[in-house]
């Protein structure tokens, strides 16, 4: 898929993935998630939730957004909270405006607001590495305002940040790792 | 444990709201049993004898019916992936996500199967202990339809491949079963032996069948 990449993301650091469709960028995120395997490399992580790999550190963002339809914007986001340990689903809720829409079922939902629903997980799950894979899909330009304070607050409070995005996130201070410098061409076939 | 419980709790809620699963497998089911007789033939006493193997062979082709959905939805979702970024291992998950089947389509169907017998002419006697058989027997069907459908879950059509994979498991539950049933036995001494062997089948699938399907799961994600 890519080869010769290093990086490192300091603590309350945000580093933007760029690159052509089929570069590696979400094969990347997914490897740091323990989703994809290295083949030869190393991922390190200094600190972190104590006894916890890499992925347990890790709040993923992908292009599903796992949430269910017969299940109400409440309930969906009530499981994932407990799942995950804990976290109070009115910060989700809040944090991408979705409390009016609290109890209604999931699979009523426009593409936008199920984004909004799976983006709230993290402001209700605390995890210190947020992956996120094209967050901004589908957001209106309030929703986008959102995720930006809530991105700003996360490495405030020593977060780190990797994402993948097409648009400008207008977050300073970004790192960025263009793929398309690594001689990686746009040829590879996403996993 | 707070996550176990969420689980278990989704997938009961799902399983109810969606009503595909535990309605699909009891429909099945009382398809089978109402279709035998009229199959078979109106003699009582034939009806009598082959009604515990109509009652087990109706309960394992409805548990594999629902199969393919255990993990499947997850699968497409993208809840599956999430939820390897838990602190609970995929072999946990397994196991709920394994109990849940069953707590939806084994449990209620291995109750409510000796009291359809009676429209097999089930001897009345055998009722209790076809009951004790099939609620413990079916915990391992349901375990290992979790397997089938874990090694399957990435193939579209997945649902003959389980078959075709599962049904070898299920035989020895099947003949166990049957037996502790209390049906085409000797006596009692036989009947006891056989709940044992099929006791001890079930614990093994408990053990082995969510290692499987938790490895299975993990290759499919790579």
């Amino acid at each position: 898929m890519f080869s010769d990449l290093d990086f490192s993301v300091a603590a309350g650091g945000m580093l933007i993935l760029r690159g052509p469709n089929g570069a590696g960028k979400t094969s990347l995120l997914r490897v740091i998630a323990g989703l994809n395997d290295v083949v030869d490399g190393d991922l390190q992580l200094e600190g972190g939730i104590k006894g916890e790999p890499v992925s347990g550190n890790c709040q993923f963002i992908a292009h599903q957004d796992a949430f269910k339809p017969a299940l109400t914007v409440f309930e969906n986001l009530q499981f994932w909270s407990d799942y995950f340990g804990g976290g109070d689903v009115q910060l989700a809720l809040e944090a991408f405006s979705l409390e009016a829409l609290a109890s209604f079922s999931a699979g009523l939902l426009s593409a936008g607001q199920k984004r909004r629903l799976a983006l709230g997980r993290l402001a209700m799950i605390e995890r210190p590495i947020w992956l996120l894979d094209e967050p901004t899909v589908g957001l209106d330009a309030a929703s986008v305002k959102q995720l930006q304070t809530l991105m700003a607050k996360h490495l405030a409070g020593g977060g780190m940040i990797i994402a993948t995005t097409h648009i400008d996130l207008g977050m300073k201070d970004a790192k960025v790792l263009d793929f398309a410098d690594l001689g990686v061409s746009g040829a590879g076939v996403a996993a | 444990m707070k996550s176990i419980w969420s689980l278990l709790k989704r997938d009961l809620v799902l399983a109810w709201r969606q009503g595909g699963g535990v309605g699909t497998a009891f429909g099945f089911f009382l398809t089978v049993i109402v279709l035998l007789p009229l199959g078979i033939g109106p003699d009582a006493g034939v009806l009598q004898r082959i009604a515990p193997g109509g009652l087990w062979i109706a309960l394992l082709l409805s548990v594999l019916l629902s199969a393919d959905r255990i993990y499947q939805a997850d699968y497409d979702d993208g809840s599956l992936e999430l939820m390897t970024l838990g602190t609970m291992p995929l072999e946990i998950v397994a196991a709920i996500k394994s109990l849940a089947h069953w707590l939806t389509s084994g449990l209620p169907l291995a109750i409510a199967a000796p009291l359809l017998g009676f429209l097999l002419n089930l001897d009345t006697s055998l009722v209790w202990p076809l009951m004790g058989a099939m609620v413990l027997g079916s915990i391992g069907l349901s375990f290992l339809a979790g397997l089938g459908a874990a090694v399957t879950v990435g193939l579209r059509r997945g649902g003959l491949l389980v078959s075709l994979l599962v049904l070898p498991l299920y035989v020895p539950v099947l003949i166990f079963g049957i037996s502790a049933g209390g049906a085409g036995t000797a006596g009692p001494d036989v009947t006891t032996a056989a709940f044992m062997v099929l006791f001890a089948i079930t614990l093994v699938i408990l053990v082995v069948a969510p290692f499987g399907s938790g490895a299975a799961l993990r290759a499919y994600m790579r």
